[in-house]
C-alpha cells in the first residue's frame, strides 16, 4: 500500500545538529497537560499506563531496534523489578525504611539492572536466532520460578500492596490517581532523556554497529557480546524503573507480569511504533495501551484486532507509525504535501469502509459464538441481530468494496507518490 | 630491520584439506608487500589466519615481535593491525560519517564508555572530518553506508580499515570490480593513506601490485613460491610458469 522505508538509524541524521531541546519542552508539555485535555478517571488510567510502558517499550529498543537483539523475555526484567518493589511497598508499610515512595523506580531499576547482569550474561553470548530462542527460554523459567517460589512471588494470585502507606512526601500520599500519574510522568520523561541520551553514548552508536555487522565490529576492536550484554543491563536497568511504576500503579503484582504475553506485548508495541526511530514505541505504546485498555471495553474482539493491526503493520509499514509520518517530512518540506491529500483521502476512506465490513462480520461472528447473551448487537448505535441475513450481507459487500476501492486507491498513492518523488529528486 | 609482521611456519587444513602449508613471511617495518597468486591459492586464508578470524593448525603469527597466534579480531585490532574485506563489510544502516566513527572509537580510548557524549568527543569527531577528507567522501558523510556507489563502499571500506590509527594494514584486493579510473584513483588513495605504515595487500591486478608494492610474495597451492622486490618477481622463472604466465600477457 504504502511505498516501503528502507530501515535506517536515527543515527544517519543526527551528526552536528541540535534540535533535541525543542523535542523535550513539547514533550513535558504533553506531560503535564493530558490530565487537563482528558480529565476523566478512565483516561488518566489509561495515561498512567501509556506513560510505565513507554519506558518498558523505550528500554525494548534499546534491544531490537538499536541493537538487533529480539528478546522475547523483557517483561523477566520488568516483573523481577516490580517484585522487588512490592515487597519493598510492603515493608514500608511495616514501617521499615526502604526508600520514599517516588524513588521506587529507582530500587525497580537496580533490580532489572541485577538479573541483567544475571541472565544477559548467558543469553548475549550469541545474537539473532540463538538470543532469541535463548530470551524466550529465561522467560519460560522464570515463569516457572514464579509460580514453584510463592514464598517470595505469591503464585497464582501474586502479591498486593498499598502505595499510600508511607509517610506522606512534600504532602504527597500518592493515593489520588492524578498523583501516580504525574509520578509516571516525571519518571517517563527522565528515563526517555536518558535512554535518548545513551544512544548517543560511544556504547549506543556501537550497538547499533554490532546490529548492522558484528563481525567488523570486531574488527574495528569490539567485543560484539560485550556491547550486546552492556547494551542488555542498561536496558533491563529501565525494563525495571517500568516494572516498579506499574507496581505502584496497580499495587498488585503477579505472575503475569513476567510471562510470554506481557514480553510479546512490548514487542508489538514497540513494532506497531516503530523501531527505526528512538521516539517510534512511544507512538507504539499510546497505541497498545488504547487496544488493550480501551478497545477490550468496548468488544470483546479487541485482540482480534491488535493481531490483524500488527500483521498490516509488519506487512506494508515495517518501520512502524512513526515511519509513515517520517517519510512525508521531506514531502512537506518541499510544499508538496497537498498533492498527496487526494491519494491519503483516498485511501484512508477505502480503508474505513473495508474495516466497517469487517467489523461487522468479526462482531457478528463474536456474538453468534456467544450462547449466553442471544444474538442481538448494537454497532455504531444501530440495532441489529447478528443472526439475520442482511447484517451479514451487507457486511461482506462493504468490504468486498472496500478491499477493491482499497486497490485502486493505493495504486494511486503509489503513483502520485513515485511522481512526488521524482519531483523531489529533480530539484 | 624488524619485522612488523611475520608468519612463522604457518598451517592451516579444514578437516583434511590442507590449505596453507608453511607459511613463513616477514613484512618489515613501513614496507609494502603484495601477495599475489592464482584463485584458491589460499590468499583469503591467509588474511583471516593473520586477522583473528579463524585460528591456524600450527605456526605463530607475530605483531610487532609479538605473539598474536590465537587471539580474537578484536585483540589483534587493538594491539595496531587492521584490515579491509574483498566483499565490502560495512555497517549499512549508519552513516558514512558513523562508519568512521565506529572505527575511531576505540583506538581513541573511549571504548565501551556510556557516559560521554558523541558530539562532544572533539578529537574523535577532527579524525573522522579528516578522513573523510581524504577518502574523498565528506559530500556523502550523513549518507546511509548501504545506499553508496559501489566504488563509494570500496573507499569507505579502506576508510574504516584506517580510521582507527593501525600501524599494520591489511588490504584485501582493494581494486576488485573497479574501472581503470577507479582502480588509477584507488592506488593514489592507498598510497596516501598508508604512508608510514605497514601494508600487507592481496591483490589481483599485476598494473597495481607492481605500481605500489615494495615487496611481492607469490602463493601458490598454500605455499610461498617466491618473495623478494618486483622486478626480481618479474624475472622468476618459477613464477612465470605458475602464475605470471597466464595472466601476464594481460595483466603485465
Amino acid at each position: 500500500m504504502k511505498p516501503s522505508l528502507r530501515r535506517g538509524s536515527p543515527a544517519q541524521r543526527n551528526t552536528g545538529r541540535h534540535k533535541a531541546p525543542l523535542v523535550w519542552v513539547v514533550m513535558a508539555i504533553i506531560l503535564i497537560a493530558a490530565p487537563s485535555l482528558f480529565p476523566s478517571g478512565f483516561s488518566l488510567t489509561l495515561l498512567t499506563q501509556m506513560g510505565t510502558l513507554t519506558i518498558f517499550a523505550l528500554s525494548y529498543n534499546m534491544l531490537l531496534g538499536q541493537c538487533g537483539m529480539l528478546s522475547f523475555g523483557h517483561a523477566v526484567y520488568s516483573g523481577l523489578g516490580a517484585y522487588v518493589t512490592v515487597h519493598a511497598l510492603n515493608m514500608l508499610g511495616k514501617g521499615a525504611f526502604v526508600t520514599p515512595l517516588p524513588l521506587m523506580p529507582l530500587l525497580g531499576g537496580v533490580a532489572g539492572t541485577l538479573f541483567g547482569c544475571l541472565f544477559g550474561y548467558v543469553s548475549t553470548r550469541r545474537a539473532g536466532t540463538t538470543f532469541a530462542m535463548i530470551s524466550l527460554g529465561i522467560g519460560e523459567m522464570v515463569y516457572a520460578c514464579v509460580l514453584m517460589l510463592p514464598g517470595f512471588f505469591g503464585g497464582e494470585g501474586g502479591i498486593s500492596t498499598n502505595r499510600s502507606v508511607g509517610r506522606p512526601l512534600l504532602g504527597l500520599t500518592f493515593g489520588p490517581a492524578i498523583q501516580v500519574y504525574y509520578l509516571v510522568a516525571a519518571w517517563s520523561f527522565i528515563s526517555m532523556i536518558a535512554m535518548y541520551a545513551l544512544a548517543r553514548t560511544p556504547l549506543g552508536r556501537l550497538a547499533n554497529a554490532v546490529r548492522d555487522n558484528p563481525e567488523r565490529a570486531e574488527f574495528v576492536g569490539y567485543d560484539a557480546r560485550v556491547v550486546r550484554f552492556l547494551q542488555l543491563v542498561l536496558s533491563a536497568f529501565f525494563a525495571g524503573v517500568a516494572g516498579a511504576l506499574s507496581c505502584v500503579n496497580f499495587e498488585i503484582v503477579g505472575a503475569e507480569n513476567v510471562s510470554a504475553l506481557a514480553s510479546g506485548g512490548v514487542l508489538l508495541a514497540s513494532f506497531i511504533g516503530g523501531i527505526p526511530f528512538f521516539f517510534g514505541p512511544v507512538v507504539g505504546s499510546v497505541i497498545f495501551v488504547l487496544f488493550v485498555t480501551a478497545l477490550s471495553g468496548v468488544t470483546k474482539a479487541w485482540l482480534f484486532y491488535l493481531g490483524l493491526f500488527f500483521c498490516v503493520m509488519v506487512l506494508y509499514a515495517p518501520g512502524g507509525i512513526a515511519s509513515l509520518f517520517v517519510m512525508q517530512f521531506p514531502v512537506i518540506r518541499a510544499r508538496k504535501f497537498g498533492r498527496l491529500l487526494a491519494p491519503y483521502g483516498a485511501a484512508l476512506a477505502a480503508g474505513l469502509a473495508a474495516l466497517a465490513g469487517l467489523i461487522g462480520i468479526v462482531e457478528a461472528v463474536y456474538r453468534l459464538s456467544d450462547s449466553t447473551g442471544g444474538t442481538r448487537m448494537v454497532l455504531a448505535g444501530i440495532a441489529l441481530d447478528a443472526a439475520r441475513a442482511p447484517v451479514w450481507a451487507l457486511s461482506i459487500l462493504v468490504l468486498v468494496v472496500g478491499l477493491v476501492a482499497l486497490r485502486f486507491a493505493a495504486r494511486f498513492t503509489q503513483a502520485r507518490w513515485d511522481a512526488v518523488q521524482e519531483e523531489l529528486k529533480a530539484a | 630491520m624488524k619485522a612488523a609482521l611475520e608468519l612463522v611456519d604457518v598451517h592451516k587444513s579444514f578437516g583434511s584439506t590442507r590449505i596453507i602449508n608453511g607459511v613463513s613471511l616477514a613484512v618489515a617495518e613501513g614496507e609494502r608487500h603484495a601477495i599475489i597468486g592464482p584463485n584458491g591459492a589460499g590468499k583469503s586464508t591467509l588474511y583471516n589466519l593473520v586477522s583473528g578470524r579463524f585460528p591456524p593448525s600450527s605456526g605463530r603469527v607475530l605483531l610487532k615481535g609479538e605473539d598474536i597466534t590465537n587471539l580474537t579480531p578484536f585483540e589483534i585490532n587493538r594491539k595496531g593491525l587492521s584490515r579491509s574485506f574483498q566483499v565490502t563489510n560495512l555497517f549499512h544502516n549508519l552513516s558514512v560519517y558513523e562508519n568512521l566513527r565506529c572505527a575511531v572509537l576505540w583506538g581513541a580510548g573511549y571504548r565501551y564508555s556510556f557516559w560521554h557524549r558523541l558530539s562532544k568527543l572533539g578529537e574523535v569527531n577532527a579524525r573522522v572530518e579528516e578522513v573523510l577528507e581524504r577518502i574523498g567522501l565528506a559530500r556523502r558523510a550523513q549518507a546511509a553506508a548501504g545506499t553508496l556507489s559501489y566504488a563509494e563502499q570500496r573507499a569507505l571500506e579502506l576508510g574504516v580499515t584506517i580510521a582507527g590509527g593501525a600501524g599494520v594494514i591489511l588490504l584485501d584486493e582493494p581494486t576488485a570490480g573497479m574501472s581503470r579510473t577507479e582502480t588509477a584513483h584507488a592506488v593514489e588513495l592507498i598510497r596516501q593513506v598508508t604512508a608510514g605504515k605497514t601494508l600487507l595487500m592481496v591483490e589481483h591486478d599485476m598494473g597495481v601490485v607492481f605500481d605500489l608494492a615494495d615487496r611481492i610474495s607469490v602463493l601458490v597451492y598454500g605455499e610461498v613460491i617466491a618473495s623478494g622486490p618486483p622486478a626480481a618477481i618479474r624475472a622468476s622463472a618459477a613464477v612465470q610458469e605458475a602464475y605470471l604466465g597466464t595472466l601476464g600477457v594481460t595483466h603485465a
